[in-house]
């Protein structure tokens, strides 16, 4: 009961206080909110990333060319000798005739030059989609597979998923690396200002000490504030993604530039954002509170 | 018994001024002193050390049965909670009530409002001030202020109240007017030690005086007065 009555009373006592130093504590708020801002686009764009890394591994698909002249039988035996290698995820036979009915349904120019083809001379080759369980070892796999009697040609846009895996990776280690620059200033920004407010109150705490207050009793008060600059300071940004997440998603029909770049649907993404925000935010404005408060009040 | 002990006490500050030297003492529970002397002689220090916002140097210090020289920091707040103090420039809030600023002593630790109503109202009534309880420092004359500083001194009961020039900024009348507030507070047990430059109320009150000079105590009489101790 005691120790809730000076929870209470430092609670009620550090929201005053947020109050009362306004200009200082707007300041800090501010500061709080462009940074979890910049956190929440952070996080937006690298868990969409993130998610479309994801997709495009799933998709990313090894086409083995089969031999022109290939039989039934010999198909066959392709598709068990790929089945027996480690990183298979899912083999799928595509025959050469659906192949180019397929192209010519897809193109006039397609249709002119293939439906000069009959059965026999078509140019198009038998294939086999492979998929792989993992994206890093496609390269092993992709030789493996050339290895094996029959296969003509093998392809998986070498070079080019590569390249993706580095830029995700890149764009991933940027944000994160920005986000964490950018909490490590905004706590410092709060030290300050929380260390100006226990100047401030200087002498409402050396009278606290006088009358016997525990060191405890003295630093709660100012690690609330901290609590409560942390919580303002994520309402606007928690706003900002729940409504402009979502406004972006709907906008865009769930998808970016072409329907091969898939957004991360709202709910409950945005949610998850808004709770990583809001315990940013607290765990910001404590951080900066306790250490002003360390430094500053010697005790 | 003795309420205070100081044994061997020195005290060196920082930039190498002692302001205490080889120092001992007791006093004794329910006493009234008069610690007198020169400005500089180390008359602030002595007291500090007693409620620990200094530490001695060297030196044993025994306060109501607490070894406040080995007291660590983050425990210095048991000690405080036994004893009250009492300045020159009162140290009020002037952005609360008298009442609020008496209340303080006992809300800082969670007291229940009834029990911190009752007891601010008896303090408040002890030196006399219940009907401006809710009034603002500011309205309020330097004797008054000072009165509200006394309330909250000793809204905890404490056993010791330790008083540095509480009648610096006050006239003859008022000090006066302090000091039977102090008297009565004494009457009822409490301790007190009190810093002071004014002869009249040495003279006056007839206590134990201490006469500390460059950091020693030159003189200790029982029923003291500063005339005899200015030759
Ligand atoms: N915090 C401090 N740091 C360094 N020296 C100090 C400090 N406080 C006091 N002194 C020095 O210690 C000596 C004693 O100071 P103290 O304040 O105890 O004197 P005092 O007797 O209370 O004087 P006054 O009657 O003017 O209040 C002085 O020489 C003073 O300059
Ligand atoms: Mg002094």
């Amino acid at each position: 009961m005691r120790a809730f009555r000076i929870l209470s009373r430092n609670i009620r006592d550090a929201f005053k206080s947020v109050f009362r130093n306004f200009s200082l504590s707007l300041a800090s708020i501010s500061c709080i909110t462009i940074t979890l801002v910049v956190v929440s686009l952070a996080m937006i764009l690298s868990d969409n990333v993130n998610n479309f890394a994801t997709l495009v591994e799933k998709d990313v698909t090894i086409v083995v060319f089969l031999d022109r002249d290939i039989t039934k039988e010999q198909i066959e035996d392709v598709r068990d000798s790929i089945d027996v290698l480690d990183n298979i995820a899912s083999i799928e036979f595509q025959d050469k005739m659906s192949i180019s009915k397929e192209m010519m349904e897809s193109s006039d120019v397609f249709k002119n030059i293939l439906g000069n083809y009959n059965e026999e001379e078509n140019p198009i080759q038998d294939t086999y989609q492979v998929k792989v369980k993992d994206i890093e070892l496609i390269k092993k796999t992709a030789d493996q597979i050339k290895e094996i009697d029959h296969v003509s040609v093998v392809k998986y846009g070498e070079g080019m998923v590569e390249q993706l895996v580095t830029v995700f990776d890149v764009v991933k280690k940027v944000s994160i690396g920005m986000v964490i620059a950018l909490i490590i200033v905004t706590a410092f920004l709060i030290a300050n200002t929380i260390k100006i407010t226990i100047f401030s109150r200087k002498r409402e705490i050396e009278i606290m000490r006088l009358v016997g207050a525990s060191n405890l009793n003295i630093k709660i008060p100012f690690l609330f504030e901290g609590l409560f600059l942390g919580m303002f300071g994520s309402i606007i940004p928690i706003l900002a993604t729940i409504y402009g997440y979502t406004a972006l998603y709907n906008n865009f029909n769930g998808q970016l530039f072409s329907p091969f770049i898939k957004l991360i649907k709202p709910e409950p993404f945005i949610y998850i954002v808004s709770v990583v925000l809001l315990i940013i935010g607290i765990l910001v404005g404590m951080f900066g509170s306790w250490r002003a408060v360390k430094k500053h009040l010697k005790i | 018994m003795d309420l205070i002990r100081m044994k061997d006490v020195n005290k060196r500050y920082k930039n190498g001024v002692t302001a205490i030297y080889d120092l001992d003492l007791r006093i004794e529970k329910g006493d009234f002193v008069f610690i007198i002397g020169s400005t500089g002689c180390g008359k602030s220090t002595l007291i500090k050390m007693l409620y620990r916002e200094e530490k001695p140097t060297s030196g044993k210090i025994i306060v109501g049965g607490i070894d406040v020289a080995k007291l660590r920091n983050g425990k210095v707040y048991k000690l405080r909670r036994k004893l009250g103090v009492v300045f020159q420039d009162f140290k009020l809030l002037n952005r609360s009530t008298v009442y609020e600023n008496v209340a303080f002593a006992l809300e800082v630790f969670g007291t229940p409002k009834k029990e911190i109503h009752s007891k601010v109202i008896k303090a408040l009534e002890l030196v006399g001030l219940k009907h401006k309880a809710k009034n603002y420092p500011t309205e309020l004359s330097g004797g008054e202020q000072q009165r509200v500083a006394i309330a909250r001194a000793i809204i905890n009961g404490p056993k010791l109240l330790i008083c540095d020039e509480p009648t610096g900024n006050l006239d003859e009348n008022t000090s006066m007017e302090i000091m039977s507030v102090l008297e009565a507070i004494n009457q009822m047990g409490t301790t007190i030690i009190m810093v002071t430059h004014d002869t009249e109320i040495v003279d006056k009150m007839k206590k134990r005086v201490i006469l500390l000079d460059s950091g020693r105590i030159l003189k200790d009489y029982e029923k003291g007065t500063y005339k005899h101790e200015s030759i």
